[in-house]
């Protein structure tokens, strides 16, 4: 089969690889009908997040059909299921299953000791991100193989595309759950700090919500008309201030609740001397993350507020101000996501027309692209907001 | 390159029968040649640099030879890195200094003026590949003013944004009326 390989930094490939094989009991198999590029992949495609070997299949945001179950699947799939692969592998029966903390899985991860060692505990098994996640091959591929498979499934219905689902593995739930965790209440301002993907989700999130007012910060046009066309007010933090302007739409009291869609790669501008010299240390890895926007979002988050991490930190952060989060009472919400406890929810929302996630795919094009099209999303070219693979 | 990354797959996992084309062109692998020869460089620069000097009969200029050797080591980690461009951009600027700093040295009265010429004929050599690949890696990214696609019909409602604010809103009254109940 035709798959997208890592071979080094920025060097993925169009492969073909050996077709995947059922390994355990619990595995299915699935004919991938759409996959995506996450922005994550591009921390990947960067090298900036540790544990990739060349040969690694990349891929996390996957759909398709069941062509292949074990015995162990016990009728919870069947052959010709049409199924959304959630980016976390999740067991279903261990104690974090159990709680919902599905991201955090106690059994998925098949290098747990290898995670166990960098993060103190396990978290779960992704698909094509690390082999501190369990080096599991991704999904931007023709074939799949998922393990855990009779809970590491979204079941969803014929008739609505694949477009409109898709994103049920990752971001939508992502954004999803990062406007959660604001707690956000009919007074609130929440201001999100980056409009990609997964960003776009999240403020469309906040207004399903029921946020008073959204504020949207980027630099590139056509990410901030896209937030501009769900009601959010918009920052280009370009031409003007963030600081100030937040201010300014809070009448001086700051946003309430804060998320940070950006994460370890925060834009580097002479304008921000800490981004310079983080990237400089990141370069000579004395620091894994470039935390920009934590530091912004905790100067400007209003005394007692919230602030939401959806975006991925790898390792390390310098320069936090923790005292000013500390004196002013913040609380910080983070982690990978627990998609499957979100996914009824949202797969409802979506049957009944509330929300067409859709609307941020930008670029469709067949797998064997994909290399080039790595290039083009982390570039920003052709107004690039996300690419859906074709295998 | 793949056969040995196949050896260590988990068993069962897809292994690559063939490659497809890579993303990297000839100038990248430059920019790699060039980035690991300027740390190479720096490494001697710094930590021998009375060799260096006494080479070129430059002696008594050891200081500086250290602090270029340090400037090429940055440069060097720079041209690895995903800002490669600027590690290149950064070596075409030492190699003016460098050359600037052989000139000096090229006077009648050094014994060793023969080598100072061909170390300036070996850095204006370099700059020439420092300057092709510092061209042919400039980053693809569209310059600020280039026109760009909005996109401000993709609001994501199919309701619209009002329906969904006001969707949220009947949502909220009902959570409330049922906590109150």
């Amino acid at each position: 089969m035709k798959a997208l390989v890592w071979h080094g930094k920025e060097d993925i490939r169009c492969d073909t690889v050996t077709d995947p094989e059922i390994q355990d009991p619990r595995d299915a198999i699935i004919k991938v009908t759409s996959c995506a590029i996450c922005g994550s992949d591009l921390h990947l495609f960067h090298n900036f997040i540790p544990g990739m070997m060349p040969g690694d299949i990349m891929g996390h945001e996957t759909m398709g059909e069941v062509v292949e179950v074990g015995p162990g699947v016990d009728g919870k799939l069947k052959k010709g299921d049409r199924i959304v692969v959630p980016f976390t592998i999740i067991c279903g029966e261990c104690d974090q299953c159990k709680r919902g903390n599905f991201s955090v899985c106690e059994t998925t991860n098949r290098k747990k000791h290898l995670a166990d060692k960098v993060f103190g505990h396990s978290t779960a098994g992704l698909f094509g991100y690390t082999h501190l996640t369990g080096g599991y091959p991704g999904g931007q591929a023709e074939y799949l193989r998922v393990p855990f498979a009779d809970a590491t499934h979204i079941k969803v219905p014929a008739g609505i595309p694949d477009e409109q689902l898709l994103f049920l593995s990752d971001i939508f739930p992502t954004g999803w759950q990062a406007a959660v965790q604001c707690d956000i209440v009919p007074t609130d301002t929440v201001a999100i700090w980056g409009c990609g993907p997964v960003g776009q989700m999240a403020l469309r999130s906040a207004i399903l919500l029921g946020a008073n007012q959204v504020i949207a910060i980027d630099c590139l046009p056509e990410r901030l008309s896209m937030a501009e066309a769900a009601g959010a007010t918009t920052i280009n933090f370009e031409n003007e201030s963030v600081l100030e302007r937040l201010k300014e739409l809070t009448d001086g009291r700051g946003p309430e609740k804060c998320i940070d869609c950006v994460g370890m790669e925060s834009h580097v501008m002479a304008s921000w001397p800490d981004t310079l010299l983080d990237r400089a240390k990141q370069m000579v890895m004395l620091e894994s993350d470039r935390p920009h926007v934590l530091r912004e979002m905790i100067y400007v988050c209003r005394p007692g507020g919230i602030i939401s991490v959806p975006g991925v930190y790898s390792g390390f952060s310098d320069k936090l101000p923790m005292g000013a989060f500390m004196n002013k009472g913040l609380t910080m919400r983070t982690g990978q996501t627990h998609v499957n406890r979100w996914t009824d929810d949202l797969l409802r929302r979506i049957e009944q027309g509330e929300i067409d996630p859709s609307f941020v795919i930008t670029h469709t094009v067949p797998l064997k692209q994909g290399p080039e099209m790595y290039q083009v999303f982390r570039d920003k070219r052709d107004s690039c907001v996300k690419v859906v693979l074709k295998p | 390159m793949f056969h040995f990354s196949n050896i260590v797959r988990t068993k069962g996992d897809p292994k690559i029968v063939e490659g497809g084309p890579s993303l990297k062109q000839p100038a990248d692998q430059l920019a790699r040649a060039l980035g690991w020869f300027s740390i190479g460089l720096g490494i001697v620069e710094f930590f021998a640099p009375r060799r260096v000097t006494e080479t070129l009969g430059m002696e008594g200029r050891e200081t500086m030879v250290r602090a270029f050797g340090l400037r090429e080591i940055l440069a060097g980690v720079m041209s690895l890195s995903v800002d490669k461009n600027a590690g290149l951009w950064a070596r075409v600027g030492g190699d003016g200094l460098d050359a600037a700093a052989l000139l000096s040295g090229l006077t009648s009265d050094n014994p060793r003026k023969s080598n100072v010429a061909l170390a300036l004929l070996m850095v204006g050599g370099i700059a020439v590949l420092d300057y092709r690949a510092a061209q042919e890696t400039k980053p693809q990214r569209p310059p600020p003013n280039a026109r760009r696609k909005l996109y401000p019909n993709r609001s994501g409602f199919p309701k619209g944004p009002q329906a969904a604010k006001a969707r949220a809103k009947e949502m909220i009254q009902h959570a409330t009326a049922g906590v109150a109940s």
